[in-house]
């Protein structure tokens, strides 16, 4: 789109522009690193990933300072209004990403006192997948790219049935080795945390097919398996 | 362009492929137009875009420029406003205008309201004229502040009380329409707030159609919004949807302030 006739405003906007990428870079840095706490035992990384959650938190703060100031003094109307608008409820899904992230490092410490178990293969194949979704609708989001945030919407079906194969995992190994339960219920808590993760993600890519078409996404995310999961009581 | 958004109300006055030429220069473009009854309109655009030569032909304020030529056909209720038959002087009793600069006759408050129905003849006796000056006051609302002084000079008001003055005297003759050109851009914001809270009430027994350069008080006051391009419209709909989601990149362009 061509510049505005008052040049502040656009730098305002690509100021916005930019805080949201870095919160979404931080994003994903803090959930490569819970992970990598979880698979190397590693809980000096995981209390700096909970310690540096707060970071992820000041950047909403910013943004959403930012973007009060932004309607207050600019009046922004259509596509601005929508970017303004986008900026402040995608700040907010990649915080509670950023949340989601320290709590699966959080658990890595309880998790790293405890036996090893099996199923945590499986947490982290899922979790490889969720930072895939991630790091694309951060990138679509960068690029305003519509086709590729739509595709990510897509993907979440694959997540979601893999959290439904994983829970059935989990449960059948703590019936068979009740010592397991402790760790296997934290493992199920993260599995939780992470397939949470790939839901926000869909949410950006929803906020960006806003941003780009004034319209919401038409018709129900294509939802996979939910066998097992109302027990559970999740959404 | 065609609107296909919810149709509440029907069309008080429709322009049909609307051209005003000003000697050599085409000023309005084959400009097709609905207003709607019972709402307020606004009419937004760049300087010289024709948002006010059109404004100007629903009463034909444009037979007041010699080189000004009209063609196409806008009707009113039904009623071809160019045709022959047409007493200009009656459907200026019908379309209502308000001006940029408030212009108050200088006569008294009174007479002020006054004027339009006694030329009109539209009161028996002083007490029914009294009748249509206090209502007129009380429907621009201004009738608490003057109340007291009907007598003194309506140039002796402040600005924005001038202006309901004026739209007082406009509404003073019944019209089933009012025009506004910019209405308050000689106002400040508490005036302003007045005259827009008052165009509001006023939506009720009246249509509107309002020329506006604050893209803010168009989004506030109107229902519809109209966007005018050198000569031609470009887009018209629901103000909600102009200013969220407009679907024409000039529209978009010039509501965000990209181009100037």
């Amino acid at each position: 789109m061509s510049q505005h006739t008052v040049k502040s405003f656009d730098e305002e906007l690509s100021h916005l522009a930019n805080i949201l990428a870095r919160m979404g870079g931080l994003a994903e840095a803090q959930l490569a690193s819970a992970l990598q706490a979880l698979s190397r035992r590693d809980s000096e990384l995981a209390a700096r990933v909970v310690a540096s959650d707060q970071r992820i938190d000041e950047l909403e703060q910013e943004v959403q300072n930012f973007t009060v100031r932004m309607l207050a003094l600019r009046q922004p109307v259509a596509a601005d209004l929508r970017h303004i608008v986008a900026a402040l409820k995608i700040s907010s899904e990649i915080e509670r990403i950023g949340d989601y992230a320290a709590n699966v490092a959080k658990r890595a410490l309880v998790l790293n006192q405890l036996p090893a178990v099996k199923p945590l293969s499986a947490v982290l194949h899922m979790a490889t997948l969720v930072q895939e979704i991630l790091k694309e609708v951060l990138d679509a989001t960068v690029e305003q790219d519509l086709d590729k945030a739509i595709r990510v919407w897509n993907r979440d079906e694959e997540v979601d049935d893999m959290y439904t194969g994983l829970f059935r995992e989990l449960l059948t190994y703590m019936m068979e080795d009740p010592r397991t339960i402790t760790a296997c219920s934290h493992l199920m808590f993260m599995a939780k945390n992470i397939e949470r993760i790939g839901d926000h993600a869909t949410n950006i890519a929803e906020v960006l097919h806003f941003v780009v078409n004034g319209t919401a996404l038409k018709g129900a995310r294509p939802k996979g398996g939910g066998g097992g999961l109302d027990i559970e009581g999740g959404h | 362009m065609t609107d296909t958004e919810h149709h509440v109300s029907k069309a008080k006055v429709s322009a049909r492929d609307v051209n005003v030429h000003y000697g050599e220069k085409h000023a309005l473009k084959h400009v097709d137009l609905e207003i709607r009854e019972g709402e307020v309109t606004a009419l937004i655009g760049p300087s010289g875009c024709g948002k006010s030569t059109f404004l100007r032909c629903i009463n034909r304020m444009n037979d007041l420029v010699d080189t000004a030529r009209v063609s196409g056909e806008l009707v009113l209720d039904g009623q071809d406003i160019y045709h022959p038959s047409v007493d200009v002087v009656q459907l200026r009793a019908r379309v209502g205008m308000v001006f940029q600069k408030p212009n108050p006759f200088p006569k008294s408050i009174y007479d002020n309201v006054a004027y339009g129905p006694r030329i009109h003849g539209l009161a028996n006796d002083k007490t029914e004229l009294d009748e249509i000056v206090r209502s007129s006051l009380e429907k621009a609302g201004l009738l608490g502040e003057v109340e007291d002084r009907l007598q003194e000079a309506g140039t002796g008001l402040s600005g924005g009380q001038q202006q309901r003055l004026c739209i007082a005297r406009a509404i003073a003759v019944a019209p089933e329409v009012i025009l506004m050109d910019e209405p308050c851009s000689a106002l400040d914001p508490i005036a302003t707030a007045k005259v827009e809270e008052l165009i509001d009430e006023l939506r009720e027994n009246f249509t509107i159609v309002i020329v506006t350069h604050s893209m803010q008080q168009a989004a506030r006051v109107s229902q519809r919004t109209a966007f005018f391009h050198l000569g031609e419209l470009i887009e018209v709909g629901d103000t909600e949807r102009i200013f969220t989601n407009p679907r024409h990149p000039l529209t978009q362009g010039y509501i965000t302030g990209r181009f100037g």
